[in-house]
């Protein structure tokens, strides 16, 4: 049954996959592709960029869209559900736990030795994109962009969302006529 | 009033969602922005916390911290209107869009569009891990906020550990020292720690 195929193809990569959607993307392919044959490597590509070229979580896109070819907007649903369901139960329980006893100087302590790690972790996410970066637009644009975006939210205060929409305007009307350097 | 708070919390996580270019991580920062500056349902130790635990567990994690922020927020209803704020635009475009998009994917304008935010998204993310060292240095002192940074630099770059391994390690050790202090002052919170 065809649901049923839906929701383990997206209950595993949700239970298994580390590091956010991203990260899982390769997970999913292997469910998609290999396992159940819905659709061909080049075909989940395709999509893969398409769906970076929207906002947005990547993971659910997919399962959204990959559960919406197969069977409808039941088959979406089913896809959703399959992926994030399972984490976010965990989520809900194991936070409710900690935060039950945020008092206790044990979770405390916890909470506060784990705080560099993020940081590190939060490091290497900017690194990543700032090297995609540099290869897509060039070392000069992401200085100029990083610095001019650095400068509108930290200094000037303006809120993320216009700085991410001026990006954007920059990106499709000013970076095509720039030469890549 | 309950319908206003669901309005809110339904607006900052479709803010965020939609502003949110390279998949959920490089939303974090901006579901730090809502949920800690513009609604302050949370501090920021609290959503460092939630980050923190969510990048522990496996499964995406802009819906695990959006389902969560949402339940802590307004209860179950609460996590389903976080959720669907989060994932349901995103879905809709990509399903109605995936037709046009593939005749303008190879455009100028819209690989324009895509390499211009990723910066941006970059610094959004380095200003959050400053933020995060900064609180480390806050709550541990400078020697050990550079310690444990460098040990999990280390760790996840050049050994190749997961990271959740290192935060489930350094969660066990930082147990083990909360244990250990209780010998020299026991708080009634300490005897709700030792019941879990």
């Amino acid at each position: 049954m065809i649901y049923w195929d839906i929701f383990l193809a997206f209950l595993i990569p949700g239970v298994v996959g580390y590091g956010g959607g991203p990260a899982s993307i390769g997970l999913v392919q292997y469910e998609v592709v290999n396992r159940y044959g819905w659709m061909s490597v080049g075909e989940f590509g395709e999509i893969i960029a398409l769906a970076n070229t929207l906002p947005g979580p990547i993971g659910t896109k997919l399962a959204g869209y990959v559960g919406y070819e197969m069977a409808g907007i039941p088959g979406a649903l089913v896809a959703l559900f399959a992926y994030v369901s399972p984490s976010l139960i965990a989520m809900v329980t194991l936070l409710g736990l900690l935060y039950k006893f945020k008092d206790s100087p044990r979770v405390k302590s916890m909470t506060g030795l784990i705080k560099p790690a993020i940081a590190i972790l939060l490091a290497v996410l900017a690194f990543q994109f700032f090297e995609t970066s540099w290869f897509s637009a060039g070392v000069l644009q992401t200085i100029l962009i990083g610095l001019v975006s650095l400068w509108l939210l930290e200094r000037v205060k303006v809120h993320p969302a216009f700085v991410i929409v001026g990006a954007l305007l920059y990106g499709a009307l000013v970076l095509p006529f720039i030469p890549l350097i | 009033m309950e319908l206003a708070l669901q309005k809110d919390i339904f607006v900052g996580f479709f803010r965020a969602g939609m502003l949110g270019y390279g998949g959920g991580p490089s939303s974090i920062p901006l579901i730090r922005k809502e949920v800690v500056d513009t609604y302050e349902w949370m501090t920021d130790d609290e959503f460092g916390d939630v980050l923190a635990l969510g990048n522990t567990l496996p499964g995406p994690i802009a819906p695990k911290m959006a389902g969560y922020i949402g339940y802590r927020v307004a209860g179950i209803v609460g996590l389903f209107t976080a959720i669907m704020a989060t994932i349901v635009p995103s879905v809709l475009l990509m399903i109605i869009l995936i037709g046009f998009l593939s005749s303008f994917r190879d455009s100028p304008s819209v690989q324009g569009m895509t390499q211009a935010v990723t910066p941006v998204v970059g610094v959004m993310l380095g200003v959050l891990a400053y933020d995060f060292f900064k609180q480390s240095r806050k709550g541990l002192g400078i020697v050990w906020a550079i310690v444990l940074c460098v040990v999990s630099l280390v760790g996840m770059q050049f050994v190749g550990l997961h990271p959740a391994i290192i935060i489930v390690v350094l969660m066990a050790f930082g147990f083990w020292l909360g244990n250990r202090r209780k010998g020299h002052s026991s708080s009634d919170g300490d005897k709700k720690g030792a019941q879990s």
